[in-house]
């Protein structure tokens, strides 16, 4: 935690004086340094936010090939976004994805929180364990299970499943790595929510002679929903953008099932070398999140009250 | 009896949850026909991937490097916003906090396109640079959040007196805040390691020569052979020498994770 200086209530006046004339005597000269401070940030954010967000709204109204000469064509690559038949499918694929994901990882996450919610031996070990694979990199993971759930090579041979081979089995498994990397992060989120309900509350609850259950559907939940709440935004924001699980671990495949919106946008740009194409589909995916966004952030704060 | 049923759940629940990275980093040093190690235990897949492509040392410099400047870089730009914005007026003070914190609003996914062309336009395409800058700024909302925090939680008087005391703004910075600020620091540069350090999609699209690789890219494209089998062995070698580091500095730094986490650091 932050060190906080220790009280000094025997200050100097003639200090807090000097302050506040020295505050008064230099407002201009104070204004430029804390520009000056605050410029490599604005640079930062000028140069590689700013420009590039609008540079991708500009790409996406022109013909902009991986080389050559660009050349403006509004709406071209807008109105032939429906003709692209992967990019539709890919639209539902990562839909019925990150339903299935968020139901899922919620559940889990809610059961293993519940689990480790109490201070008992063992349990920081338990913390750990579940929240260990949040700490290896999620490409790192995804090549881990490339190589786990290969029939030949890992552990599970002798269950003769193709765990990739088929489309149901390649998201089955999918959604095995999702659980396995993102439940424990996803249960330190509800520990966090879970640690803020105060104890006399439960005390309350045992003296009124409540059951286990009506403690947890009647006290417990309704306290957590800005927590849940927050969980499931993560959750959906970070499932439609999903690009990892499906380029390393399935490779979009088998058949092109498993292709997910930000992969056909990598496609587009780098093996049809069409970019103007793939910002007009990062405009929209953009939109579509900034919306839900401001959506669940709305939601989120009408929770709160 | 419900106590030790929980248990045991708890416990089932921990081994199947520690298990794939047990089974990693066992099937790293066992022996396997055709394999970097033919037989028994050792450590001959990690021999054989030191030899991989442009060479295990090249990824790893690439990627420790890439890592470096973020952590550093990030460190910068976000102690001096976070002076800037807990201690000074500025005119569009609150304009520039808001873009900051709209990087979060915007996918990530989303704006890479257009940096791969604007990099390129300023010479940083194909660049260990472009990329370190490209992970500060997406860096930057946490951090700058964070660091402004840490700096307001800091009583003014001790800055301030310091500068009545004949300190300019910076000395009162590197000598007084900066210590005192150390935590917040610290939670920063884990952040920026962390996800510099595992970050794929950024190097698959802005560095197109394979010698530029940082380690996620390189021991993907192990699994991207033609002709060939596919070296598991090697595979889960590569996958062993990414996570490790990870896992110790999240071991090590558990509280400063759990900090970061509590103060809104909640992008995977």
């Amino acid at each position: 935690m932050t060190r906080l200086a220790p009280p000094r209530a025997g200050r100097d006046l003639d200090k807090v004086a000097a302050r506040a004339s020295h505050a008064r005597g230099r407002p201009r000269s104070r204004r430029y340094i804390g520009m000056l401070y605050a410029a490599p940030t604005a640079v930062i954010v000028g140069v590689l936010f700013l420009a590039p967000l609008a540079l991708v709204v500009w790409m996406s109204l022109n013909k902009w090939p991986l080389l050559g000469q660009a050349r403006f064509n509004a709406p071209e690559n807008y109105t032939k976004i429906s003709d692209d038949p992967l990019f539709v499918d890919s639209v539902f694929f990562t839909l019925k994805y990150t339903l299935i994901i968020t139901v899922l990882l919620s559940a889990v996450a809610l059961g293993l929180a519940l689990l480790v919610q109490n201070r008992r031996p063992g349990v920081t070990f338990f913390r750990t364990a579940f929240f260990l694979p949040g700490a290896v990199g999620f490409a790192a993971a995804s090549l881990l299970f490339y190589g786990m759930l290969n029939p030949d090579f890992g552990p599970l041979g002798f269950m003769d499943v193709k765990w990739i081979g088929t489309p149901n089995m390649a998201l089955f498994s999918t959604i095995a790595l999702v659980l396995w990397r993102f439940a424990g992060f996803n249960m330190l989120i509800l520990l966090t929510g879970l640690q803020a309900i105060p104890v006399q509350v439960y005390e309350a609850a045992r003296t009124d002679g409540a059951s286990r259950w009506q403690t947890f559907t009647k006290i417990t939940l309704p306290l957590l929903r800005p927590t849940i709440a927050l969980m499931l935004i993560l959750s959906i924001t970070g499932s439609l953008l999903a690009f990892d699980q499906f380029f390393i671990f399935t490779n979009g495949g088998p058949d092109n099932s498993t292709v997910s919106m930000v992969m056909v946008i990598y496609r587009n740009a780098f093996f049809r070398f069409d970019l103007g194409g793939a910002a007009a589909l990062s405009v929209v995916l953009l939109a579509a999140l900034v919306a839900l966004n401001a959506l669940q952030l709305r939601v989120l704060r009408g929770g709160d009250k | 009896m419900r106590r030790t049923g929980s248990y045991s759940a708890t416990s089932a629940l921990a081994v199947l949850f520690l298990f794939p990275l047990l089974w990693s980093g066992w099937s790293s040093l066992k022996g396997q026909p055709g394999s970097g190690q033919t037989n028994g235990y050792g450590f001959g897949n990690y021999t054989r991937m030191a030899h991989f492509g442009e060479g295990l040392t090249s990824y790893l410099t690439n990627s420790l490097l890439v890592s470096a400047m973020t952590v550093a870089g990030t460190l910068l730009v976000s102690a001096l916003g976070g002076y800037a914005f807990a201690r000074f007026a500025f005119p569009g003070k609150n304009l520039l906090f808001l873009a900051t914190l709209a990087i979060l609003m915007v996918p990530y996914a989303t704006i890479l396109i257009p940096l791969y062309v604007l990099l390129g336009k300023i010479g940083l395409q194909n660049s260990l640079v472009g990329l370190s800058l490209v992970f500060v700024m997406f860096q930057l909302p946490f951090a700058l959040y964070m660091m402004r925090n840490s700096f307001e939680a800091v009583p003014r008087e001790l800055d301030e007196s310091a500068m009545v005391d004949g300190c300019g703004t910076f000395r009162a910075f590197t000598l007084i805040l900066l210590p005192a600020v150390r935590p917040g620091l610290v939670t920063v540069g884990l952040f920026a390691f962390l996800a510099s350090w595992n970050d794929f999609l950024a190097p698959l699209i802005l560095l197109n020569d394979g010698a530029s690789f940082p380690l996620p890219v390189a021991v993907w494209s192990m699994t991207q052979r033609t002709f060939g089998a596919i070296d598991y062995g090697m595979l889960e070698a590569g996958v062993m020498v990414m996570a490790i580091p990870c896992l110790l500095l999240f071991i090590v730094l558990q509280r400063y994770y759990v900090r970061g986490f509590m103060s809104g650091a909640l992008r995977g």
